[in-house]
């Protein structure tokens, strides 16, 4: 008894000082982590002289310039950026939950001659990456009169194969028998479908939404392909266009980013186990 | 009597439909033995919408953009046949092309392998059972939420050669450096420390076939913003492990580190994998990071730090070579594919499943 407690009493501080020397080593990358984010609300609130006098660099302004916020926001109409993003995003986020979980009900408990076939085109499709077909995939909204409208935003990305593999496999997951029931008491195939496999996927929906939205939100490559004027811009593509007109005034350019990144964190900081969850579900790795 | 009963062959079970010829096999394969009568019409019903967004945007996008990389056209005139000729162009008769794929080489090379040791480093400090593990957590994955552009935006100025704060570093380092009594004992120290100045960390080459700054700059943003995704995959994949395996590793005399080694590192081996996968996708398509960061216009390229991508975009809405831009496509679909297949095929030689 005696000699345990001794033994553990000289384990110990063994023990904290590898706890310490590893919250050190974290605390030290957290820092690095988050410094970006911190130097760039610093910089959002300095004066233009403030920031080109680099050296020493000052972590806190000299004088505050809340007025960058509103010469960021009133030189492009970042107002409009938001509500592009949002409903670009929810839009998104809607229809392709829809369809795939369609496709992925008939994938995974309606069957037809051909499933499987079909199945593996489908998987065929994901190993494409997307900006192999960026150009036939602007070529055919240019073609059906999409360009620079809400369409070209929404529809082409609203067709997530991942979403419908990933949705395949947790139908499958659950038991044939609530069908089979549903199907001797008289309930179609739709029925079937909203009122019992729908509900009973609901965490699975709720993490590819998270999935879906903040994919979309985003987004750079395809929205700054299929949109030339400004009031179709999302609020990346609105970014970098900002950045073009403000090369070096980094204080407005801060401000700017500041206005988009601001809001997401802090919806993260309440939801991050959600959008943890969210963001590792959708990418297939956990169930 | 007795022994006819025996030499009988076994009943056929549900489980084994008998499958005679080779039709009848690729037919059940094909998903044709368990079709239902009643279902027929429904499964294509469902299917609809997402089938004709597939055809529309995958399929024949596909078709097209095969038959356009034949082709020149700039959107404006009718197109025109040149057959290989884009291709020939991009691996004889262009130099920028060359550059595009040795950066994209160095991203793969580099980003990869940072952000899987970085993020398995870090998913197993943080699974020691610290009491502060969701505030780390929280922190390390925060830039992954963050957008592309709004943090390339940050890091652009973060390593902006005159006002940039790393560059602000360097300036410091110098100073301090200066002032050590050892470095101005001896003039040849003096010298090389007097020289010390920020490179420019956005758009300076690399020597030869070495990568410049431009491609570690980016590097260094790119694993910034994704080692966060690393980690908490990792993180998963370290729960799942069960405990008696490293009991029974304490029991017989493992080391800490052997534990890590024997135990853990095999066990989360088809994590690793997948990372790998979905990693050297992301390397070989990356755009916005080097895109927002370095590059200033629609229409020069950034030969240091220009991705296959980048290339791609600015072939087709820079210069106006849509053929040119699905050939860059098709290059960049076949390098894509060949990795995944050597992966694929690789992954038996040290991918450990776990077997129930």
């Amino acid at each position: 008894m005696a000699t345990a407690a001794r033994s553990t009493f000289q384990a110990q501080p063994r023990i904290l000082w590898g706890r310490l020397t590893l919250h050190l080593v974290l605390i030290v990358g957290a820092f690095i982590m988050l410094l970006p984010f911190l130097w760039m609300v610093s910089t959002s609130l300095k004066t233009q002289t403030d920031v080109m006098r680099q050296y020493p660099p000052r972590l806190i302004p000299e004088t505050f310039m809340i007025s960058n916020f509103s010469t960021a926001l009133t030189s492009l109409p970042f107002d409009r950026f938001y509500l592009n993003s949002l409903i670009v995003a929810s839009s998104v986020t809607i229809l392709q939950l829809f369809v795939s979980s369609l496709a992925a009900f008939a994938f995974a408990r309606v069957r037809f001659k051909g499933r499987t076939l079909l199945f593996y085109l489908y998987l065929t499709g994901l190993m494409i990456p997307f900006p192999v077909l960026l150009v036939p995939n602007f070529i055919i909204v240019r073609q059906l009169g999409w360009f620079n409208t809400y369409w070209a935003l929404i529809v082409p990305t609203s067709f997530g194969v991942v979403s419908t593999f990933l949705l395949r496999q947790y139908y499958r997951g659950l038991p044939m028998d609530y069908d089979e029931a549903a199907r001797m008491d008289g309930a179609s195939s739709l029925r079937i479908w909203w009122n019992i496999i729908l509900p009973n996927s609901k965490p699975a929906l709720a993490a590819l939404a998270i999935f879906i939205f903040l994919g979309s939100w985003n987004d750079f490559l395809w929205p700054l392909v299929v949109t030339n004027s400004e009031a179709m811009r999302t609020l990346p593509v609105g970014l970098s266009t900002f950045q073009g007109q403000y090369l070096v005034r980094w204080e407005l350019l801060m401000a700017a980013t500041v206005v988009a990144l601001v809001p997401v964190l802090i919806i993260y900081f309440f939801a991050q186990n959600w959008i943890i969850r969210g963001l590792s579900v959708g990418s297939g790795l956990t169930g | 009597m007795e022994k006819a009963a025996l030499s009988s062959p076994p009943p056929p079970t549900l489980m084994t439909p008998p499958l005679r010829s080779f039709r009848q096999k690729i037919a059940f394969r094909l998903g044709m033995g368990v079709w239902r009568a009643d279902q027929q019409f429904e499964g294509y019903l469902f299917l609809l919408p997402s089938l004709i967004g597939f055809l529309l945007f995958v399929l024949a996008p596909i078709l097209i953009s095969l038959a356009l990389s034949f082709h020149e056209w700039d959107l404006l005139t009718p197109p025109e046949y040149v057959g290989a000729a884009n291709y020939t162009e991009l691996f004889t008769n262009d130099p920028v092309f060359g550059a595009v794929l040795k950066n994209t080489f160095w991203y793969t090379l580099l980003i990869v392998p940072l952000q899987l040791v970085l993020g398995f480093v870090l998913a197993v400090a943080l699974n020691t059972g610290l009491r502060a593990l969701r505030w780390y957590r929280m922190l390390y994955f925060m830039p992954v939420i963050a957008s592309i552009v709004a943090a390339a935006m940050v890091f652009r100025f973060l390593f902006n050669q005159q006002s940039g704060i790393i560059a602000a570093g360097v300036w410091q380092t110098k100073e301090l450096l200066l002032g050590l009594p050892f470095v101005q004992a001896s003039p040849q120290l003096l010298d090389s420390v007097q020289g010390l100045a920020p490179p420019d960390f956005l758009n300076a080459p690399g020597q030869g076939f070495l990568p410049g700054w431009a491609i570690i700059s980016v590097t260094l943003f790119t694993v910034w913003k994704n080692v966060g995704f690393t980690m908490v995959v990792y993180m998963a994949a370290l729960q799942a492990v069960p405990d008696p395996l490293y009991d029974a590793a304490k029991v017989d005399g493992a080391s800490g580190w052997q534990r890590l080694r024997y135990v853990t590192i095999p066990l989360v081996s088809p994590t690793t994998f997948f990372l790998l996968v979905v990693q050297m996708l992301g390397a070989f398509q990356l755009f916005a990071e080097p895109f927002v960061m370095v590059a200033s216009s629609q229409n020069s390229v950034a030969l240091a730090s220009e991705s296959l991508v980048m290339y791609i975009y600015r072939n087709a809405f820079g210069f106006l070579r849509m053929g040119k831009a699905a050939a860059i496509s098709w290059i960049l679909f076949a390098i894509v594919f060949v990795v995944t297949i050597v992966q694929t095929l690789l992954q038996r030689r040290w991918v450990h499943y776990q077997v129930d």
